[in-house]
Parts: C-alpha cells; structure tokens; sequence
C-alpha cells in the first residue's frame, strides 16, 4: 500500500472509530491541536490531522504550524510502521537510535499517539457476560484470583477461580495404590477474599492532598508530619509541586530524592514497584531504600554458606517435592511451619492426601499454629528461639545411635568431624545430649529422642519455615540464623535429596509445567531495569522495550533509614543474590559524591507496623532535613499522613494488568507458582472505573513524567496500560494456545499439565545422586561453581560443608563457621536488666492479612475476631497468651492490654489460649494502622504496630536484616492513661 | 415429595480459614437482594456466618477446633412463631427468610432464635440472618458461597427431599445443633463430637536402664462402672487420647500396660478434656 494512502488512512479510522464508540468521540474531544506526520529526507512529504472539538480535519502536505509532529527518517520506514502487523522490535529500533522524532509539548505528544493507539484497543471487548446486567471480569491478588462481577459500575460479588472442563491443566499423582489430582478450583487466602470490602473501603484517598500547613514556597513545618489535616488540592496541583520539587531537589545534587516502596504491591506484572515505580525513578536517578531479605534472615544470612542456593535466599530447592513426598515420605516434621497462615489453601489440599496416606505429621512450634492444629500429630513446643538445641540434639542420637546416611555425608560433605566433635562435646566440653537441651527448650528429653529415632528410621520430609523450604518462622528471630543453618545440617545429616528425604511440606513442588514462558513480576514488566529485577532473564528478549537506568549510586539500608535521616549516615549490607558472596559488601550513606537525601517518595507500605522499632520513623518523618515528602497511597495507613502531599492511587480492579498467581520470577522465589495446583495466567480487566479521582500508578507517573519533558519516554511513545498487557500477552508462550480476543473475554488461561515424563526432576536428587544439576534453575551461575560448571554446589569446597568454611572470610561474631549454640539475645535469667520484662512476644506473619495488605480499618478482615477484636468504637489487633500469665494479670478474653518494652507500648485485645506456653505471647506483625495516644514515635500506640517493640539491631552484626521474633515484654490490662516513654533505641 | 435445601457441615475439615465468612461479607454487606435480605452492615458484631473456636485438652495434647454456625432454617423455626404479619416465611424449598421490610421494628424475631443467628440491623431496624443465599440458587447457583469458598470441602450443599436426607443423616451419623429444642434444622454437622464431647489425653513413659523413654505401644483402657468405654495404643511418643465422652460424666478410671509394666489413674469428667499428665509405667 502506498505511503500516502496509509496516512489517509489515519484519519479515517479515526472517524470510523468514533463513529462507533462514543467512548472514542468523547477522547476527541478532551483536546484541540494540530498533528503532523512527516518524513525527514523528504520535507514535503506528509499528512496533518486536526481535531478542533472533536471534529477532525485533515490534508496531505505540511501544516505551517503543527503542536505535535511526528518525524519518520524516510519513506520506508514510515510504511512499516503504518501497515500490520507491527513488528514492536522494529518501534523500538527506531525510537532508541533516533530514526523517529516526537516534537512538540510532551503532554499533548503522548496524548496524541495514545490516541491513534486506541484504534486498535477500542475494538477489544473484555469480560463474560452473566445475564441480567452482570459482567463477570477477572482479576488477580496476593492471595489468588478472582472472578469480578459488576453490574451497573459497581463490583458485585468476587468469588474464587473455578476451572471448566475445557479448561487444562489437570495432573495425577499415583502413590501407595492411591491416585490423587488436586479439586478443579482455584483458592484463595483471606486476604484475596476480602477485596471488594478494601475497594470500597472508608480509608481509600480519593483526592490528591496538601498538608494544610505545608507550603512549597514558605514554611513547611515538617514537625507537623502525622498530626496536622491534609485539604483536598487539583491534579494539577498536586504534580506541579512534586514535579516541582523533583527539579528542586534534583538541583542540589545526586542523591537528594529517595524513594521507598513496600516489600509487595497489588498483584501483576506492569503495576508491581518493579515495573511502573522503578521504570519512572530510572528516568529521574535516585537514592534507594535498600531492603534486606526480609523474612529470609537465616536462610540468607545463615544456611546459604552451607550449601550455596543464593538466589533462593540460601533456602533449598522444592521440586517434584509433592510427589516424592506422597510416595515415599513416612512422616513429615512441620519445624516452625505454618503453611495455612498467609499463602492460601493449595497446599492444605495436598496435605489432606498427606493425611489420608497415614504420613505421621510432627509440629515443632512455641504456638500450636494453624496448621498444627488442622492437620493434628504431635506437638512440640520448644521456648521461642531456642530450636536450634533441640536440632543439636537430634545431631547428638543421629551419631550416637548410627542414625544419619553415612554414605552422603563421606561422599559429598565436608566438615563433618569436627561437626561430630562439637556435638559429642569433644571440643567444648559439652555434650549436645537430649538431656543438656532440655532446660534451655523445655522439650523432655525422651521426646527428642523418640523423633531422632523415628525420624533416623523412616523416610522423612522436614518442612522447615512457612513453605517447608524456607521463609517465615523461626528464621527471623534473633537465632535465626542457627537455626536455618541446623535445618540445613538436618537434612544434610539424612541426606537429602534422597527419595522420601526432603524439603517440604507439600506447600511447593506440584507436578506443574515448570518451562512453559510467562513472565513473573520480578522480570520487571516494561521497566527496562535490567540492573534491579530480573528483566534480563526472559523478558528483555521476549518483549522488546526500552532499557531504563538511574545514575545515582546511592542508597539507604531500609531498617536504619531513621537513622540516616536524623544523625546524617547510616551503614549496611548490600542484599545481592547473584553469589554467596554477594552479601560481604557493605555500603554507606551517603555515598561519595552524593547529597543526603532532602525529598522522599512513598510508594505505598506502612513502615510502623512492618519496620522493627517503628516508633523510631515517627521522628524521621517529622526532621526537618527531609524537606518534602510525598506518599502515593491507595489506602489511608498508619504512615500516609507523615507526609506534605498524597496522590491517590486506585485499586488493581480499577485498571489494567496481567499476571500469573503466583509468579514471581528468577531471584524472587524461582518456580513460586508451584505451590500452585494449577498455572492460572489472569486478565487483570479494569472491573470498574476508578474511584474518585483516584489514577493508577502508571497513570499519577505518566501526568508527573509530562511535566518533567519525560512523558513520550515514560510511556514509551504514549503506550497505554491495556497496550502493554497486550505486549506481555505476546510475549509469552500463552500466545501459542489462545487468541489474544479469547484471553480478553474469558480472561484467565491454565497452563497445560507437564507430561508425566517430563516433569521436572526431584531437588537434591542430582546432588544426592552425583549427577549434574538438572533442576531448571538459571543458578548458580557458571562463575559460581569452584569445579566443573553443574558439578557440586556453589560453596568454597563445591561439597555440602558442615562447618562454612565461606564464613571465614567475614569474621563475624553472630556467625562463626561452625553454627556453635548461641542463646538468645534477650533473657532475663541471663540479664538481670531484664527482669521487668518477664514474657517473650512473637510476631509472625499474620494469618488473614498480608503483611499490612487487608488490615483496613473497615475492611472484611477486621470483622474476624481471630484478627482484630471490636472495643470501644476501635478494632484491636489480637494478642494471644497462656491462661496462667493472663490470670496473673487480671487479663480476660477480649480485654484491652498494653504490650510494651524499653521501645514500644502497643495496646492489643486479649485471646487466652492453651495453644502457648506460659511466658510466650503472641501478636501478629503487620498493622496498617497507627494511632499514637500522643505524641507520634512517644507514645502508646492503639493500632496494632507490635513491631514496634523489636529491636532495631541487626540479626547479624556484618548484615542487614532484622531479628524480630521472642522479644521481651511485659503485659497489663490498659488504663486508658498512657505514660509510657521509650527509653531505648530512639532517634 | 419436595426437594428441599440443606446444608452439611463437617467441622474436623475446617481450617478457620474464614473464606466462608469472608464470602458472606462479600456477598451481602452493600448489597440488597429484595425480598430476600437488605444489605448487612460492615460490622463485627453481624456475623451471619459465624466461625466459633473451641479448645479441648492442654499441652502437649490440646485440640484447637473451630465450627461454623449461622441460621439453621429450622423446620419448626422459633423466629417464625414469634414474628407478626408473615415476616418470616418458610419457602416450599425449605429456606427460611426474614423478610427485610414486614420484619421492621420486630426485635423479637432476633430474640426468639436460640442460636443466636440473627442479627439486629439498628440503621434499619431490622433482624437478619444468612438466607441460605437463596438469591443465588433462584438463579441456578448449586452451591452456598460458603461452599464455593471453602478450600477444605467443609461443606455440602444439597437439594434433596426429606426422606433421603434422613437417610443421608443416617449413614454418615450427622447431628444438629441442640436437638432437644425440637427446632429441627436443615444444617446438619458431621463430627460434632469435637467441639461437643470429650476427650481423654496422657502421655506414657517408662524407664529403660534408668533413662526415662516415651512409651510407644502401651494399651490404654478406659473403663466406667467396671464396662470398657474406649481404648487406644500409645504412639511414638507415648501419646494417647480417648474421644467421644460426654462431659460431666462421671468417674472413669484408667489402665495403661505394657512390656515395662503398668499405671492406672481415675478420675472425674467435667466439662473440659483432661490432660492426665505424665504417667510411668512400672513392674507390679
């Protein structure tokens, strides 16, 4: 087709476009301007649109006085981009070398190629119709996806996922004469199940706001943050003082704007902080918040230098584990495993089968958790954090009684005679017998010797941590590392990878197809971050866009960020899971050639119920050297109102993305959707319009890129949220098997079942076997290896090493190469300081919530009285207690109590339950709320943030990371009256 | 004879996961289905489907247990003698509705249910209770959103007439909730035993050359009146538990033997499960 017939064609579909959707003649509309499309070897070559109200008019030639144009380099070129199919690799060839030009003012640019964008997208139809007004959409969240039903712009109901028969996906596992395949269903966990009530939640910002006594060109009053009223302000407003301020504090120097996300965002791939907030802050260059691997700790910090398994965080594999674990596996020990609380029910179905095999199940947990108490089995409860006395234990009849597999330890261990020695009390003097454990866990002796004897005799699974592959429990408290690293040791001792002998506790693992593409959010969606997600695994070939890169070389350890902010530099270790040794860097702020920070950018979170000693961000907020800050927020939280302007982001029901459930990606948990029983790839449709003036992410990004002269590149060339779903569509192999129309309308696709014959080897059994790594992991990577690449493990000896030989070169005191036993930090028999906190508080993941997602003041979640308890007008985060500490204080069901320490007072509501022991309380970390009795970061808090009482100090000293389980407290019945004032750990 | 809704309940299946009360919330707090229940309020105090926890035994044995009650649609249904005007009407298929405009002002109709699953709306001044989701089952639904919801299959909802549902209670032994009011409701519980009766929990050691070991193996009987009412073997840690006693039963004695020797103990049933403790076997 000729040259000029295509750029007749332009307008005309155009007007054909509006013509037929009134949605299109209504865009045509919001602006008024002069178009111009134009060939640089070839100047009078050309067609100019006009729209003036929404009328359109047009010639060929060229305009005298166009607002935009667009320059094509020749002829040839401008043909290719006008005829389909389009080639994206070709657009960005052309956009990035220069061989097309965008002229004009950058908001009315990007508004204009959005607009001829549309031409093809409003022609897309979405969603099922349900009869009677309904339209059933999808959608996706942390906690599983959802069908949407919305009638008249209101969502309706949302409900579970469940499979037709034309849907895929279904697998058989044959065990014991039983064959199992999992329920046509998708689950959920609570906190997926509660969205419509958060949706429509009283605590959504709907408006952007100023603090009424902040203003840009005079005082400020920073003391003010979190307590002063915040006024409704324009859009406009709004983002020409955070642009403003942006140029502002750009001037001063590299480094002075900081941003900060939470540790998770609403599900899918373009909306996550790793695709619409890093792609915008790339463009600007900024300091970042350098978080650690929380929840991680002693997998990362600890047991990682006994095996390698870096991009896991130092956790081991978990594949094909359900199926062995069927198969072989006589019992399985849950050691501070709680896989019910907080990622959803996949896994408990498994472990329904697990329970009609006869698998004897063991609970090793200070709390009878929820697991525990569903599945039934034998509950060990060890005092919070001493764990790792009982594993030594276990060690100590393993080798006394000939109970370990000698043969894996010879061949593919080191270190194990001198591990041998330590626990046998050769070298220190103290045998690490049942008995010598007993009055530092109170675990009777005869129990620890009954499981090392069962577990030294049968096929054993040890679920160890949330996912029986590390995270959560125990390994983030403040002997967390020792107790990861004798998890490791555990397995190592019985030799794991051996059929029957495993990680696990059938939470990860399902027989899915684990090659089949589609990208996870960590690949970075159309971020272009090829330096901090994972991008360049798949997802830079697969979908071609433009790369992104900050040039600022500075950043803030998160958990000392008050620090940094109040006394000027702050100190850490950098998180880098490439290598073991990535974790040996330290770095500082500030950082040569650097500003401090002046400007903060808050992209939702609430860092007073998440941060350990919480009170202290309080005061960081309110220091006067941070001299404007910003907080992009969904909901109202507990730290939304530490700040100068909010700009309201709206739901992910409210606009367009794509994910898969559970897909995180390379270095985000590699194969996370295998906790799933079915593959689901989700339509993330915009169910209703947004509320308010609330705007996605992309969208508040876009507006503030425009006025930076960064729009056309922020949005790569006007490209709209539905257009790069689109893109991630086709990037993935789901392109292969449905139509880009069907996906639309059914929105959701499960991914074909893995042939029995090809599914994926078991983990470890490589290693166990000798053989070559063949788990489809990409690490370690090939440098990583001491020996031939896929031979051995990534550790200095390339073996499994009982004693870390890789820690020597740290030298650091809280983890010596051999995991000697360590107490924890806080006991009062041991520091009489202590003595007026007598009782040990965990604060685990929590049950219905995740993290502080769901925990609105009035969302569905608040209504469960196993989470927050009604009182006095207000909803108290619950804490739980031992019958005989709660009578010893007076304390009921459902009284109001103050938890508190030398750094926190936090008020919960009573539950007195036999499922802890005397001296433990437990309350769940991760309050959305903060409601200080007084002064904020001073003062008693009446919203939940039991964080607030953990310590600040490092799990490790030569690390980054937090130890904030089994702190010391002591608990009243409240008063009302609060006169409690920090006396530690303040900034 | 009509098929009728019902609602099977297995509490030894439920996880307290709370995606059955989560999807009650969802379906009816801002929504109104006319003739079938006004929007509920977004309130902790309106659980329509309630999630009740129940402990039993202590440390080391302690169950923690949770059952889900809401309206049981009774048969003979309290709140429908006590409501004026026909604001409470029994559908051919069995559901029982409050109707959210003829029931206003009646707090009696809240009072009369002795289960205590209906709830005051004060804005509206109206009781309410979970209507089965009958709206959805006029539109074709076959299941409860509670069922749909739960990832554990803790519930069954099933259209059948009464005959078949007597035969179904029956064979798969399910209880109703405080049958002696006469109530007859069409929820019906399987394993009720767990929040209801009792149970019997002890741990068994013996000395094996002089170190004190749990005692795998060892029988266990529990014994009224001189008649056996249970009995159980230990396992690997010497744990045992004998279920299904009603409380403040009486006095029962217990008898453990073994190959290291034997231990008996009585004791008197109250209304908690005992945990009788640590009990040695010896010689004699």
């Amino acid at each position: 087709m000729s040259l000029s017939i295509l750029l007749w064609g332009i307008p005309q579909a155009m007007r054909v476009a509006a013509r037929i959707y009134p949605e299109y003649a209504a865009r045509l509309k919001e602006r008024d301007l002069v178009a111009q499309i134009k060939m640089r070897d070839e100047p009078d070559v050309g067609r100019w649109i006009q729209l003036d109200k929404g009328k359109i008019t047009t010639g060929g030639g060229i305009h005298s006085n166009p607002d935009v144009t667009i320059a094509f380099k020749n002829r040839a070129l401008a043909k290719s981009f006008l005829t389909p199919p389009f080639d994206q690799l070709e657009r960005i060839d052309a956009a990035k070398n220069f061989k097309l030009l965008l002229e004009g003012p950058d908001d009315l640019s990007v508004w204009f190629l959005q607009t001829l964008g549309q031409l093809e997208s409003v022609y897309w139809k979405s969603g099922t119709d349900m009869g009677n007004g309904v339209t059933r959409y999808t959608n996706g969240t942390n906690g599983g996806p959802l069908f949407v039903y919305v009638k008249d712009g209101k969502i309706l109901r949302t409900t579970p996922v469940d499979l037709e028969d034309e849907d895929g996906g279904q697998w058989t596992i044959e065990a014991r004469g039983k064959k199992f395949s999992p329920p046509r269903r998708m689950t959920l966990a609570a906190h997926g199940a509660c969205q419509k009530s958060m949706v429509y939640s009283k605590d959504r910002l709907l408006y952007p706001m100023k603090r009424v006594d902040f203003d840009p060109d005079g005082d400020r009053n920073p003391q003010n943050r979190g307590i002063s009223e915040f006024e409704r302000i324009s859009w406009e407003e709004a983002t020409d003082i955070v642009a403003s301020e942006i140029k502002r504090a750009r001037a001063v120097g590299p480094g002075a704007v900081a941003v900060d996300h939470g540790s998770h965002h609403q599900w899918g791939n373009l909306g996550h902080y790793l695709c619409a907030f890093n792609r915008f802050w790339n463009l600007i260059g900024v300091t970042k918040l350098m978080h650690s691997p929380d929840s991680w700790e002693g997998w990362f910090w600890g047991a990682m230098h006994h095996w390698g398994n870096s991009a896991r965080l130092g956790c081991p594999e978990f594949y094909g584990t359900v199926e062995d674990c069927l198969k072989e596996a006589e019992m399985i020990v849950f050691w501070s495993s709680d896989p019910d609380t907080t990622y959803g029910f996949e896994g408990a179905q498994r472990r329904e089968w697990a329970r009609e095999l006869g698998i004897k199940m063991v609970h090793i947990d200070p709390y009878l958790n929820h697991t525990a108490a569903h599945l039934g089995g034998k509950w060990i409860a060890p005092k919070p954090q001493t764990d790792a006395a009982l594993a030594m234990a276990i060690c100590h009849v393993w080798i006394t009684e000939d109970l370990y597999d000698t043969s894996f330890v010879a061949d593919r261990t080191t270190g194990f005679d001198e591990w041998k020695a330590y626990i046998l009390g050769e070298s220190d003097g103290d045998a690490k017998t049942p008995e010598w454990q007993e009055p530092e866990t109170g675990v009777p002796a005869r129990d620890v010797r009954a499981l090392a004897r069962e577990w030294g005799t049968r096929k054993t699974y040890l679920g160890a941590g949330s996912w029986g592959a590390g995270v959560g429990g125990a390994c983030r408290g403040p002997t967390g590392m020792q107790w990861a690293r004798m998890m490791a040791i555990l397995g190592a001792m019985q030799g794991h990878g051996r059929p029957g002998y495993n990680f696990g506790n059938l939470q990860f693992g399902a027989p899915v197809d684990h090659n089949f593409y589609f990208p996870g959010y960590a690949e970075g969606g159309f971020s272009g971050d090829l330096a901090f997600s994972a991008n360049s695994a798949n997802n830079y070939q697969r979908m071609p866009h433009i790369v992104t890169m900050g040039t600022v070389r500075q950043s803030i350890p998160r958990m000392w960020f008050p620090e940094a902010i109040t006394q000027g530099k702050s100190f850490g270790y950098i998180t880098d899971v490439t290598t073991t040794g990535g974790q040996f860097f330290p770095f500082g702020y500030p950082s040569p050639g650097h500003v401090p920070v002046e400007m903060l950018y808050k992209y939702g979170s609430q860092l007073f119920g998440t941060m350990v000693g919480g009170n202290r961000w309080a005061k960081a907020y309110q220091h006067p050297s941070l001299k404007f800050i910003v907080n992009q927020s969904i909901w109202n939280e507990g730290e939304t109102p530490f700040s100068d302007v909010i700009l309201p982001a709206c739901t992910v029901f409210e606009k367009w993305d794509i994910g898969e459930t559970f897909n995180c990606g390379p270095g985000y948990v590699h194969h996370f959707y295998t906790m799933n029983n079915h593959r689901i790839i989700t339509m993330q449709h915009k169910c209703i319009e947004p509320l308010g003036e609330s705007k996605s992410d992309y969208d508040i990004f876009a507006a503030v890129s425009e006025k930076l002269g960064l729009g056309a590149v922020y949005t790569e060339g006007g490209t709209s949220e539905l257009a790069w779903v689109k893109r991630v569509f086709d990037s993935s192999d789901m392109a292969d098997h449905i139509s880009w129309r069907q996906f639309l309308k059914k929105g959701y696709w499960v991914v074909p079942a893995e042939n029995e014959n090809s599914r994926v080897p078991l983990a470890n059994n490589w290693y166990y076997e000798g053989r070559k790594k063949d788990t489809p992991d990409p690490y370690p990577l090939p440098s990583d290896y001491s020996g031939n690449y896929l031979e051995g493990l990534p550790t200095p000896s390339g073996k499994f090493e009982f004693i870390a030989t890789g820690l020597e070169k740290i030298e650091d005191p809280d983890r010596p190469p051999l995991c000697e036993y360590m107490p924890t930090y806080e006991d009062p028999a041991r520091n009489p300081e202590l003595a007026d906190y007598p009782l040990k508080l965990q604060t685990g993941h929590t049950r219905y919530a995740y993290h502080v997602m769901g925990d609105n003041t009035d969302g569905s979640l608040a209504d469960i009285r196993e989470h927050r308890v009604f009182k006095d007008g207000h909803y108290y985060l619950v804490a739980r207690m031992n019958p005989q500490d709660a009578q010893a204080r007076g304390i009921e069901d459902d009284d109001l109590i103050r938890l508190w320490n030398q750094r926190g007072s936090v008020v919960c509501a009573a539950q007195v339950t036999g499922r802890l022991q005397p001296g433990v309380v437990a309350a769940y970390s991760g309050s959305a709320q903060y409601r200080p009795t007084g002064e904020p970061g001073r003062s008693t808090d009446l919203g939940g943030c039991v964080n607030m009482l953990n310590t600040k100090e490092p799990i490790t000293k030569k690390g980054h990371g937090m130890k904030p389980n089994s702190v010391l407290i002591e608990v009243e019945k409240w008063t009302g009256a609060d006169d409690w004032q920090p006396t530690a750990e303040t900034v | 004879m009509a098929e009728k809704w019902n609602l099977i309940v297995d509490v030894a299946r439920c996880d307290n996961c709370r995606l059955c009360f989560l999807a009650v919330k969802d379906e009816y707090v801002g929504n109104d289905f006319p003739g079938i229940s006004a929007a509920q309020p977004a309130d902790q105090q309106h659980t329509w489907l309630d999630i009740q926890r129940k402990e039993r035994g202590a440390y080391p044995i302690l169950e923690a247990r949770f059952i889900p009650v809401m309206c049981n649609h009774c048969d003979d249904a309290p709140c429908m003698k006590a409501a004026e005007g026909g604001a409470v009407r029994k559908r051919a298929d069995g559901i029982v509705i409050i109707d959210p405009d003829k029931a206003k002002g009646q707090k009696k109709i809240m009072q009369a249910c002795p289960y205590h699953a209906i709830y005051w709306n004060e804005e509206k001044d109206i009781p309410q209770a979970w209507p089965f989701d009958a709206h959805l089952l006029d539109e074709g639904w076959t299941r409860t959103r509670a069922e749909q919801a739960c990832p554990m299959d803790v519930y069954r909802t099933i259209k059948v007439n009464d005959e078949e549902m007597r035969r179904i209670q029956a064979e798969e032994n399910l209880e109703v909730l405080r049958p002696e009011l006469g109530t007859n409701p069409r929820v019906y519980y399987k394993n009720l035993h767990r929040i209801t009766a009792c149970f019997v929990g002890g741990t068994v050691v013996e000395q094996v050359d002089g170190v004190e070991e749990c005692a795998a193996g060892a029988q266990v009987v529990l014994t009224q009146n001189g008649q056996e009412v249970g009995q159980a073997t230990t396992d690997l840690f010497g744990e045992f538990t004998i279920d299904r006693l009603e409380p403040r039963s009486g006095s029962y004695r217990l008898q453990v033997t073994g190959p290291s020797g034997s231990f008996s103990t009585e004791f008197e049933l109250g209304d908690e499960s005992p945990y009788l403790g640590v009990m040695t076997l010896s010689a004699g």
